[in-house]
């Protein structure tokens, strides 16, 4: 793990390794994220609302297959940004090695579990039947 | 002389490093944060296989005062990780700007009030309005 920076982030990783892959991935996910999941959250929790919102709702939104497409990477890069920053949170607070074996195993195997539950659903929900 | 005993959040925060330890830990908490949102959303949108009925009848989770409560930590969170970590990612694009981050901070915080604050403020009074 590089050296922890005041005001939050990391001192990039020497070398072109994977750490340092993943640090240069924390940005550019970040700035993905700044598009795909702030407007997200502001066009559904705020222009829309929680009230109006009901399964007719995401009926409507997924007819058209470019919000299918959106909703996937949003997915895809929340679940890996997310998931790489719990990484770093395990790497820093669980230090004895057995025991971060077995949190991170719980950790990956969630986050398999969440991305193939998340494209499932995104991907076979069958707006004619509905 | 008796010890201090004024060992209040100011100097525990202080003694921690300042406003960048504070920055760091709510980067971290509102990402750990967003990230458990993030994982009980996949799952109630997962439930829309089981049909309209059952999807719509759990939608009562999200609407309850609680749940309306927690949405606006999940305002805070996302926005304000999103200003931190914008900063964060300039910042290593342009490391110069690394001599200026108490003003980049300065800019930060009022930008996120400045988005936070009507947001949070429309969205309580909206429940607030509906419920009563």
């Amino acid at each position: 793990m590089s050296e922890r920076r005041e005001g939050g982030g990391h001192n990039r990783p020497a070398g072109t390794g994977f750490e340092s892959k993943a640090w240069f991935f924390m940005r550019l996910s970040g700035v993905v994220l700044l598009g795909l999941a702030v407007f997200h959250l502001y066009w559904m929790h705020f222009a829309i609302g929680v009230d109006n919102i009901d399964f007719q709702t995401v009926v409507g939104r997924w007819s058209n297959p470019l919000w299918r497409l959106y909703d996937f990477a949003l997915l895809v890069f929340a679940l890996s940004h997310g998931f790489n920053g719990l990484r770093y949170a395990i790497e820093d607070y669980v230090r004895r090695p057995g025991r971060r074996l077995v949190v991170k195993s719980i950790a990956y195997v969630a986050g398999f579990l969440l991305i193939s539950a998340g494209a499932y659903i995104i991907f076979t929900f069958d707006v004619g039947a509905a | 002389m008796s010890q201090p005993t004024n060992v209040g959040l100011r100097s525990w925060i202080g003694y921690r490093g300042g406003s960048g330890y504070l920055l760091w830990l709510l980067h971290r908490a509102t990402g750990l944060g967003v990230l458990m949102f993030l994982a009980l959303h996949i799952v109630d949108i997962f439930l829309l296989g089981f049909g309209e009925d059952v999807f719509n009848k759990l939608l009562f989770l999200y609407r309850a005062p609680w749940a309306r409560a927690m949405e606006v930590f999940l305002l805070f969170g996302v926005t304000f990780h999103a200003m931190n970590g914008l900063r964060i990612i300039i910042q290593d694009a342009f490391p110069r700007t690394w001599l200026h981050q108490r003003r980049l901070v300065a800019v930060e915080v009022v930008l996120f009030l400045a988005v936070f604050l009507p947001v949070a403020w429309i969205m309580v009074a909206d429940f607030l309005g509906g419920a009563g």
